[in-house]
């Protein structure tokens, strides 16, 4: 039992009727990288949403790291929260903060004492290369150095699984590299099992990671060492 | 270790967002305020109401004097009557020598009067004191022992005083709707007070949710400033209450009306009533915000 998640005939329909995920099965194991790639509404944050208990499966078994996500109940939600990172597209910073108070909110929030807050948030943002910005506020940053307190904020914790959804969509191609080199670091380094949802074609096929495939709401295509291809999708 | 940590955190917060959203704060604390100086208002004024009808009722005595020609068994037949009735908790016979023994052991002047009487001068008569269940209708208890044959006259505690006490009866009946009505516009001015504080912070509180923070260390801190709104909403009620209290009681040397009440001492009644505010002051805070809370962070 390496498989740090596994979906089993996961559906997922909004309220709206609206299938979002159709019979989904899924493994994925310890330590691995995977892209979620598909068109515009096939599902890929959804699928991300259900990971961390946003949203719960109409249909099937979730589990993350030995938790049955759809049977958590919403006061232990953050129980799953604990043991995971999430990153998004617009960073989800606060602005008032600086870059220090940012990450080591995340610690504040869970009751981490202050000392180890301290080591914890330096080594964190040492990983992401912003040792050197830590008295700095959000808007004095360009988009990619926010990302990457955004990401030093996921990973303060140490968390098993690292959550991305399009952490790259407001990025030029640059500064999306840089994130993606930052993302193997953490893979690599920590051990830290990534999964991410992009559109962006050329990073997935630069990365030469796993890459599951979506299109309306159905897995089309899991393959290891995956390129982007059009006409999946 | 890490409550501890966790609650000064929330302490903190609060404070900082209390300061954060000044003028709304402001209006719910002076809401807080109005609210608990009629509330401390309302605790003193009953109290010395219940305190000195209690002494008015103890002292409610009906008194029968009887004809000067009862005889013994004349007694024996009222007595008997009057206990019939169904109002009257008990009654006491005086005869009017033991009056006059009373009398005289009370005071020396009354003593060298009462010496000089003979027993057909005397103005005293025999008596009955009857002590009634229900003070309220104590006129037609009276009524009743009045017709009885061979008692003379009746008295008892004046009309004014039965009025009175259901004016403040009354009185008190008002000022508890007003409280009530009080305490529910002041919750939700918390309620508003609390929202604002979340909907400026739901950035916070959506980053929260997702790095794990717990449903208590999310909703504390909203909790904790409606306390502190509370807790700033009784400092001058108690002002009052203490202060207030005190000269009140000392200006009037601790009797109205001229000794008819009697005022409850300020000490320990003082601290009493302001305990008993400032835990009114706190749980109401804490009503509004939690249901500000519940409404408005769905944990
Ligand atoms: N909260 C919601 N309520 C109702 N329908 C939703 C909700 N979220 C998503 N959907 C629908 O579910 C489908 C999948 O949406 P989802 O956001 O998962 O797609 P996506 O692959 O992330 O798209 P994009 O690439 O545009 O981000 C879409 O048809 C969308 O309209
Ligand atoms: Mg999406």
């Amino acid at each position: 039992m390496s498989d740090l998640i596994r979906l089993k005939n996961v559906e997922k329909k909004y309220k709206n009727g609206v299938t979002a995920i159709h019979n989904l099965n899924l493994a994925i194991e310890k330590g691995s990288f995977v892209f979620v790639i598909g068109g515009s509404g096939s599902g890929k944050s959804t699928l991300i949403k259900m990971l961390y208990r946003e949203e719960k499966p109409t249909k099937g078994q979730v589990i993350v790291g030995g938790l049955d996500v759809a049977k958590l109940k919403n006061s232990k939600v953050y129980k799953l929260r604990r043991k995971l990172g999430i990153v998004f597209q617009d960073y989800r910073l606060l602005p008032k903060q600086t870059v220090y108070e940012n990450v080591a909110f995340a610690l504040e929030c869970i009751g981490e004492k202050k000392d180890s807050i301290r080591i914890k948030v330096l080594k964190a943002l040492e990983d992401v290369g912003l040792k050197n910005k830590v008295h700095e506020y959000p808007d004095k940053l360009s988009g990619g150095e926010q990302q990457r307190v955004a990401i030093a904020r996921a990973i303060v914790n140490e968390p098993k699984l690292l959550l991305c959804d399009e952490p790259t969509g407001n990025l030029d191609p640059d500064m999306s590299m840089e994130i993606m080199k930052v993302l193997e670091d953490i893979n690599k380094r920590r051990g830290t099992t990534i999964i991410m949802a992009t559109h962006d074609k050329e990073i997935v096929n630069k990365m030469k990671k796993q890459v599951v495939t979506l299109k309306e709401g159905h897995l089309v295509k899991f393959k290891q060492k995956g390129k982007y291809e059009d006409e999946a999708i | 270790m890490k409550l501890f940590r966790m609650l000064g955190r929330s302490i903190r917060d609060a404070v900082k967002s209390v300061i954060r959203n000044f003028s709304l704060s402001l209006a719910s604390i002076s809401c807080i305020t109005i609210t608990l100086i009629i509330v401390a208002i309302a605790i003193m004024a009953s109290y010395n109401v219940q305190n000195f009808t209690k002494e008015i009722e103890r002292d409610m005595t009906i008194v029968a004097f009887l004809d000067n020609d009862a005889t013994k068994s004349d007694v024996k037949e009222i007595e008997k009557e009057i206990n019939s009735i169904s109002n009257v908790d008990k009654y006491t016979y005086q005869s009017k020598q033991e009056v006059k023994e009373k009398m005289q052991a009370e005071s020396d002047v009354f003593d060298t009067v009462l010496q000089n009487w003979s027993d057909e001068e005397s103005p005293l008569k025999d008596t009955i004191q009857v002590k009634v269940k229900d003070v309220e209708k104590i006129n037609k208890t009276a009524a009743k022992i009045e017709s009885i044959d061979k008692v003379a006259v009746v008295r008892y505690g004046s009309g004014m005083v039965d009025k009175m006490i259901a004016a403040f009866n009354q009185v008190e009946k008002i000022t508890y709707g007003i409280v009530i009505a009080l305490i529910v516009v002041t919750v939700f001015l918390i309620i508003n007070t609390i929202k604002l504080t979340i909907s400026a912070r739901r950035r916070e509180i959506g980053i929260m949710r997702l790095v794990g923070a717990s449903n208590f260390t999310i909703k504390t801190p909203f909790i904790i400033e409606g306390m502190i709104l509370g807790i700033f909403g009784s400092i001058v009620p108690v002002l009052i209450t203490m202060y207030g209290y005190t000269a009140f009681y000392n200006h009037f040397d601790g009797y109205l009306y001229s000794q008819l009440i009697k005022l409850i001492q300020p000490e320990p009644f003082i601290y009493q009533v302001s305990l008993s505010v400032i835990i009114i002051g706190i749980i109401v805070g804490m009503i509004g915000s939690s249901s500000a809370v519940r409404k408005y962070l769905k944990v």
